[in-house]
């Protein structure tokens, strides 16, 4: 489990995000939604360290992030793994070499089974005689599933999706938020995803946390976020004319 | 002087949490060929030109009959070994290497492939810009030793095909007189001037901010930064070595 207490964050004289607190549990796929500049990925930069809080607490199971030495620091965050909206593949290495990157670096396996791990997760995300190819020669969709195939090679305890089916069409915009729900049930890992994008609030939000101007509005899950009755979460809720038709229909 | 600040700390950030040994061997060498093998047309290029314009220009101003043609060749060797080969040299890779230095990192950095590392808790100024300041004054020595005897050559070029100066004045030109440490002070300039090249550059390019704008905005800096960085290194190590 994660859990975020009295998150505040500034850049210069514009404060970002305002006392945040919640708790992400192990197991479930969270999403933190909002509108844009809401402050969500600056908060999922906070809780892996990207950014530093001003103020506040991340403990990831009860172990306090922000506070660790270097050392500690380095040993929680071999236990995460990010999915980046733009991917974050290194365009110089292919995508087996991307995918192994972190077994590289972060293990003692030899290369047989650093091979053997890059092969069953690229298996696992779908993706198969794609080794050899670069960043460049794959399409958007592929390279989520890369990027995912990546942040899983390592055992991971943590999985962090920033925005993960930006860009993506629909469908393939389905199979990555499926893809993300059963990864985090497989390996019974806290799964924290970015988003603003509705069919994936509807599709595998567990656990939902509603960001308005920085501040944590509304919690709950795809069941209860059409009725809950908070103003500012369903103007962004029923922002389309789709999503308005569905309102009255309810 | 907060930028200087910030440039020191990045400095000593490469020294610390670093990754294994291995991972750093692996990485310079590829920089190596990166920065070296890949520069070595255009320093070819430039420091065969710049030998011979030194000689036909030398030429053209020492018209006295007291002065000897050898002379041409003399003059030739200091200016090419103490400034020109090392100097100039670096001016080009600046542009060449320095530049491409920085819009890699600044690419990095908007992509957020430097994240990405952060992430799996590497040092990404230590793992990314290490290597490369490395291979940088592993190399740069070894185009200037280049640099200067393809400008010695291009001054022999210039100066017998033209008439100016015959084959045996040449090069009694450039061995009479010859002062070994002039060699060490090149050297010494080249060292420094690849480490100053190097970590500006890796510096401009790590710290970008926005988009692709900012990444041609950052090359652009590390370019004008370094080439300032050379020429006030170049007149410190002048005074501080030669007077």
């Amino acid at each position: 489990m994660i859990e975020v207490k009295n998150i505040s964050k500034s850049f210069g004289d514009t404060q970002i995000l305002f006392d945040i607190s919640g708790k992400f549990e192990r197991g479930k796929t969270n999403l933190i939604i909002g509108g844009s500049g809401t402050g969500k990925s600056v908060l999922l930069k906070c809780i892996v360290g990207l950014n530093i809080p001003e103020e506040g607490q991340v403990l990831y199971d009860g172990r306090k992030f922000l506070e660790a030495d270097k050392e500690e620091k380095a040993q929680m965050r071999r236990e995460i793994g990010m999915l980046f909206q733009g991917n974050a593949l290194f365009d110089s290495k292919n995508i087996e070499q991307n995918v192994m990157f972190p077994l590289d670096l972060l293990t003692d396996m030899n290369k047989s089974e650093r091979l053997d791990r890059v092969n069953h997760v690229l298996e696992r995300v779908g993706l198969e005689n794609v080794n050899k190819k670069m960043p460049s020669e794959i399409s958007g969709g592929m390279k989520k599933r890369v990027g995912l195939a990546r942040a899983i090679v390592n055992d991971i305890n943590y999985l962090f999706c920033d925005e993960p089916n930006s860009g993506l069409d629909p469908r393939s915009s389905l199979l990555i938020d499926e893809l993300i729900q059963e990864i985090t049930h497989e390996l019974n890992v806290t799964t924290i995803v970015v988003t603003h994008d509705m069919n994936s609030v509807m599709g595998i939000g567990e656990y939902i946390m509603y960001l308005s101007k920085g501040r944590n509005v509304w919690e709950g899950n795809s069941d209860t976020i059409l009725t809950s009755g908070q103003e500012d979460l369903e103007d962004f809720i029923f922002a389309s004319k789709f999503m308005k038709k569905l309102r009255k229909s309810l | 002087m907060k930028s200087f600040g910030s440039y020191l700390i990045f400095l000593g950030t490469m020294f610390v949490r670093r990754e294994t040994f291995s991972s750093y061997v692996k990485l310079t060498i590829s920089e190596c060929h990166t920065i070296g093998w890949n520069s070595l047309i255009i320093v070819a290029i430039t420091s065969t030109f710049m030998g011979a314009v030194t000689t036909v220009q030398t030429a053209y101003n020492l018209v006295s009959p007291l002065i000897q043609n050898y002379v041409v060749a003399q003059v030739t060797r200091e200016m090419v070994v103490l400034e020109l080969a090392p100097t100039i040299t670096a001016i080009v890779i600046a542009g060449k290497v320095g530049s491409s230095m920085a819009s890699g990192l600044g690419t990095m950095r908007i992509s957020e492939q430097i994240d990405a590392l952060e992430v799996m808790g590497v040092n990404s100024i230590s793992y990314l810009v290490l290597p490369k300041i490395i291979a940088a004054m592993l190399m740069y020595p070894m185009l200037v030793v280049i640099a200067g005897f393809l400008s010695l050559y291009g001054g022999y070029l210039a100066g017998t095909l033209t008439g100016i100066i015959t084959e045996t004045e040449y090069i009694y030109g450039i061995r009479v007189g010859f002062n070994p440490f002039t060699l060490s002070f090149a050297m010494i300039k080249a060292v420094v001037f690849a480490f100053l090249i190097s970590s500006i550059s890796a510096y401009q390019g790590y710290y970008t901010t926005g988009g692709a704008l900012e990444v041609g905005i950052s090359s652009t800096s590390a370019v004008t930064k370094s080439v300032i960085a050379v020429l006030l290194a170049d007149y410190i190590l002048a005074e501080l070595l030669l007077n």
